[in-house]
């Protein structure tokens, strides 16, 4: 602080309240609505305050199916949903590791093609490509399966990028003494690369799990199977019969459910999430 | 970008960068390919027949008001959405960086719906919003507000507006916190002994010196609003109502996987692709701006 100004400063608290409060609110509204019942949330206006039906609203939703959904419970989906995001995660990372480092400790033909067209990737979004990549997907008869809902994202520019930059920052050093050594390739990049870029890789899978459990459009084009679906989706398919008979208790405790793992490891790796985000998109 | 110490020509690299060539053929360069060749065919809804007719698609949508329209609507969505986002968040984060005692706490509170996913993010609205149910519905009709955002074009482009800007404060703020507290703390003090208050510093130091965060933003934003909006879109409007909120990439998946009109949503895709390519280069040419300045 240069000056002591207490009017400036209890300003500077009172605006950080007020603007947590507008992006906490959405959040409390809906806590609230899964702790009531169904009849209750129909009543107009709708409570502020929490009811005593939590536990039976999270009973329902995890083990018991959800109208609209195809009857899956919402347990299952976030299971779908969690193993979707591991599987993109650790695919990415993979992936990117091992062309980073091709491209970075490698001479070979086509090494600059091989960039280029990884960088291509970045400016194809599955949004531009939906109809031909869904038939790309249909013809290798991956709808309605773990593969199809991730093999066509992990291929990652920004991820390969990221690694690239970390292994030029890597001193020549190293790769003259592992070889001094007799290491082979794979056994640099095993014993001192990986090591080394650890606190990266953890970064990125913070970014890259919430990125995958997030995954909307994609897993909506290909997965017709009920048992298939992520939770993602399911809510949005509760949001339809809600046009019927809405049981809106049990959608907000859906909604909870679906943003608590990616916003729990947005809280307590907060350190890696910072540096995941500002260390791949710049 | 080579390593000057290196290994040498072998079949390794070729495996090494097998998986990721291998996937970016077959779900990126071979797809996109075909966006670009189906653009140029127009088919009919059960693929049976197919003709060539370069580029008529392109021309239909020229010609074609409605698309027009989702333009004008897009750009005016991604403006609204980028300068509601980007104004809230750099006020939060002008404030945050004053404060010592604290910091963290208000950062770890205001980041979380970062997470949220996006189509979630349009359920939580939705609900606020229900015509019939919502609290912000109720609210609003005491105060002599009628909302139906499912009848209301212009109330349902502000519910997703909102929706999406929501979600995206989080993301700003952190890169101008981050931006902020990488001038140096000097600069303010010379600033403050020759008397300028906070607010003259704000303008005069603290905003010019993060320009390039902020057009950084400025296309993080604008590429946010065209592309991952689809889920809240989707959730909270479906494009509705009679297409008010119907942006491009809502109207490629309608045209393409609810109206089966496979040329003209490829069409669409192309320019899309374009867009994309076009804001992709003037981020990356930014970046480059940016290692001028450190």
């Amino acid at each position: 602080m240069i000056e002591h100004r207490p009017f400036i400063t209890f300003l500077a608290h009172f605006t950080l309240i007020i603007g947590i409060a507008i992006v906490a609110f959405p959040i409390w509204v809906t806590f609230v609505a899964a702790t009531h019942d169904a009849v209750r949330m129909t009543q107009v206006p709708l409570p502020m305050l929490p009811g005593d039906q939590f536990f039976i609203n999270l009973k329902k939703a995890l083990f018991e199916g959800i109208g609209g959904a195809g009857g899956i419970p919402v347990g299952m989906m976030m299971l779908n949903s969690l193993v979707v995001a591991l599987m993109i995660a650790t695919g990415k990372i993979i992936i990117s590791l091992l062309s980073a480092f091709a491209i970075v400790y490698f001479k070979f033909p086509f090494r600059m093609a091989f960039f280029w067209m990884i960088f291509l990737t970045l400016m194809l979004p599955v949004e531009v490509r939906i109809l031909p990549t869904f038939e790309v997907v249909a013809d290798l008869g991956m709808l309605n399966s773990f593969w199809g809902l991730s093999i066509p994202l992990i291929a990652s520019a920004t991820a390969t990028f990221m690694f690239r930059q970390v292994f030029l920052t890597v001193p020549d050093e190293m790769l003259e003494a592992a070889r001094v050594d007799g290491a082979g390739p794979m056994r640099f990049f095993f014993d001192i690369l990986l090591p080394l870029s650890r606190t990266n890789i953890a970064a990125l899978f913070v970014i890259l799990f919430i990125y995958g459990w997030n995954q909307y459009l994609w897993p909506l084009l290909i997965t017709t199977d009920a048992s298939m679906f992520t939770v993602v989706m399911g809510i949005k398919q509760m949001l339809e019969a809600a046009e019927q008979a809405p049981e809106w208790h049990l959608i907000m405790m859906t909604a909870l459910l679906a943003m608590l793992p990616p916003v729990v490891v947005v809280l307590t790796m907060q350190r890696m999430f910072v540096k995941g985000l500002t260390e791949t998109d710049k | 970008m080579l390593k000057r110490v290196h290994f040498g020509t072998s079949i390794l690299p070729f495996l090494l960068v097998a998986p990721q060539i291998i996937i970016t053929l077959v779900f990126f360069i071979w797809p996109a390919s075909q966006a670009l060749y189906q653009s140029l065919l127009i088919e009919d809804a059960f693929g049976l027949s197919r003709e060539f007719v370069w580029f008529e698609n392109f021309i239909d949508l020229a010609g074609n008001g409605l698309y027009f329209d989702t333009f004008r609507r897009t750009a005016f969505f991604s403006v609204t959405v980028a300068g509601i986002a980007m104004a809230s968040a750099l006020v939060l984060a002008a404030m945050a960086d004053r404060i010592i005692k604290g910091a963290l706490t208000y950062r770890t509170l205001l980041i979380w719906p970062y997470a949220v996913a996006p189509v979630v993010a349009g359920a939580l609205w939705v609900f606020m919003f229900d015509p019939t149910l919502g609290i912000f519905a109720y609210a609003l009709n005491i105060i002599g507000v009628d909302w139906n955002h499912k009848l209301s074009g212009d109330q349902a482009m502000a519910l997703v507006v909102m929706a999406s800007a929501w979600k995206q404060i989080a993301y700003n703020f952190l890169f101008f916190i981050a931006a902020m507290q990488s001038i140096p703390k000097s600069l303010i003090e010379a600033a403050a002994i020759d008397g300028a208050g906070p607010v003259k510093r704000f303008f005069t130091i603290i905003f010019p010196l993060i320009t390039p965060t902020t057009f950084f933003l400025l296309v993080v934003n604008v590429v946010y609003a065209f592309f991952d909006t689809f889920g809240i879109i989707h959730a909270v409007t479906q494009g509705g109502p009679a297409k008010a909120t119907e942006i491009l990439v809502y109207k490629v998946f309608n045209d393409g996987f609810v109206g089966l009109d496979l040329g003209g949503s490829a069409a669409q895709s192309v320019i899309l692709m374009i867009i994309v390519i076009a804001l992709t280069v003037i981020q990356f040419r930014y970046i480059e701006k940016k290692v001028e300045y450190s």
